[in-house]
Parts: C-alpha cells; sequence; structure tokens
C-alpha cells in the first residue's frame, strides 16, 4: 500500500477550442483502474470544462461533459476549482456541472466531488501532490 | 474598406481578442468563434473591452459555439448579434476582407 501516489491532474484549456479538455480526461479515466491516489484541479479557462448545459449538437463534435458525472464511480472524487478563476470569468458553482459521488464509508451516502478553493489552497494541494500532470 | 475580423481565442487565454479590437477600424466588424466566445459574456474580466468598443465595431458570435460551451444568450453582452453557420458566411460576403486572430 505505501507504493500509493497522490496523482494531481490540472486542467486549464477551455473545452471543444483544443483537445486537452478530452485528453486529460481520457487520461484521468485510464488511470482511475490503478488504484492511486487521485485528485483533479480545474483553473484558469479549465472551470469552462465543467459548464453545465454543453450541446454540441450544431457544431458535430461530441459532447463529452456527461463524462465528468461518472468520475464519482472510479472513485474519482477530489475535484478542486478554483474560486479566482470563476470570479474572472463571472461564473459561480450554480454554473457547473453538480458532480457527486458516493462515499463508501459514511454509508454509501451521496457528497458533492467539486470543492471550491482558492489560488493559495490550490498551492498547497500542489505542492502536496507526488505526481502532477498537466492539460 | 469594411473588414470582418474572427477571434477563436479565449480572451482569458490570450489577447487576440484585445488585439483585434485596438487594430479594427471604425466601421469594421468581429466576430467570435471557437473559444473566442467566451469573449461575448457579460461579466468576464475582459466583458469591458467589448463594451467599450461597441460604439465603432460591430459584434457578432457564433450561436453553435455558444451552445456548445452551454453559454446562454440571456448571458451575452448587450449589443452583439448571435449568428448561425450561414450568417457566417453572410459576413464574409459582406466584408471585402476577413482577418483572422488566431
Amino acid at each position: 500500500m505505501s507504493n500509493i501516489k497522490k496523482f494531481l491532474y490540472v486542467n486549464r484549456k477551455a473545452p471543444y477550442g483544443t483537445i486537452y479538455a478530452l485528453e486529460s480526461l481520457e487520461v484521468v479515466l485510464i488511470g482511475a483502474a490503478f488504484e492511486q491516489d487521485v485528485a483533479l484541479a480545474f483553473l484558469d479557462d479549465g472551470v469552462y470544462q465543467l459548464a453545465k448545459g454543453q450541446d454540441t449538437t450544431d457544431v458535430g463534435m461530441k459532447n463529452f461533459s456527461p463524462t465528468y458525472k461518472a468520475l464519482g464511480d472510479y472513485d474519482v472524487n477530489k475535484i478542486y476549482v478554483e474560486q479566482e478563476s470563476l470570479d474572472a470569468r463571472g461564473l459561480t458553482l450554480d454554473d457547473l456541472l453538480p458532480l457527486t459521488y458516493e462515499d463508501e464509508d459514511d454509508d454509501w451516502a451521496e457528497k458533492d466531488s467539486i470543492k471550491v478553493v482558492s489560488a493559495a489552497e490550490l498551492a498547497e494541494i500542489m505542492d502536496q501532490s507526488d505526481v502532477i500532470l498537466s492539460f | 474598406m469594411s473588414q470582418l475580423h474572427t477571434v477563436n481565442k479565449s480572451p482569458l487565454d490570450r489577447n487576440a481578442l484585445e488585439s483585434a479590437i485596438k487594430h479594427a477600424s471604425k466601421g469594421n466588424a468581429v466576430l467570435m468563434i471557437e473559444d473566442g466566445v467566451y469573449g461575448a459574456m457579460k461579466g468576464t474580466q475582459k466583458s469591458g473591452v467589448v463594451s467599450d468598443a461597441m460604439g465603432d465595431i460591430s459584434f457578432y458570435v457564433l450561436g453553435p459555439d455558444l451552445k456548445a460551451r452551454g453559454i446562454d444568450e440571456g448571458r451575452i453582452i448587450d449589443g452583439i448579434k448571435v449568428v448561425d453557420y450561414s450568417g457566417f458566411v453572410a459576413l464574409v460576403a459582406e466584408h471585402e476582407a476577413t482577418q483572422s486572430w488566431l
């Protein structure tokens, strides 16, 4: 058990305009199979990835936003969103997808996966991570 | 010469929108597409760049790209016109030249 590492996936790009957001999500899902301690950070334009109500019908691309809702089932339930990045974009937590997980240590109670943190708190989370993957 | 300027980068990530607006002449049009559509949103750190230029430049935003990103048309800065793909083509045809701010 001592070889479990703390992984942090850092997401800083908007979805659709570039491939980074989708690639990150795919790597997270693949990585989830390796039973490591996984956390995701969304900052700068990365916060746009979690926007509610995405509908790609008219642009002919795959809407991958529903996949974020599956992360809880893969035990990926530490999702940090930076407050300063939301503020700069005129967004609040209400504009984001409601992401939840079932806590096995608390009678499978449904809990929120998203935690809004300050830049200073996020710096601390980054500092305490063993492996950081940036997208 | 009436030119059309297209912007496809988020104004919070790159300065393409600001630069396009700075170099656009009076009577020109700016069309926001792809990640550029974030520039059309109200209440962001960069919304002022667009509203300040509204008198001299006409602004357009591509509807399908707004919809893909979950941006409701009610959150668009007043005065920006939403166009579809045929509106995009019409804008290109109406202007003498198109400049892409990548």
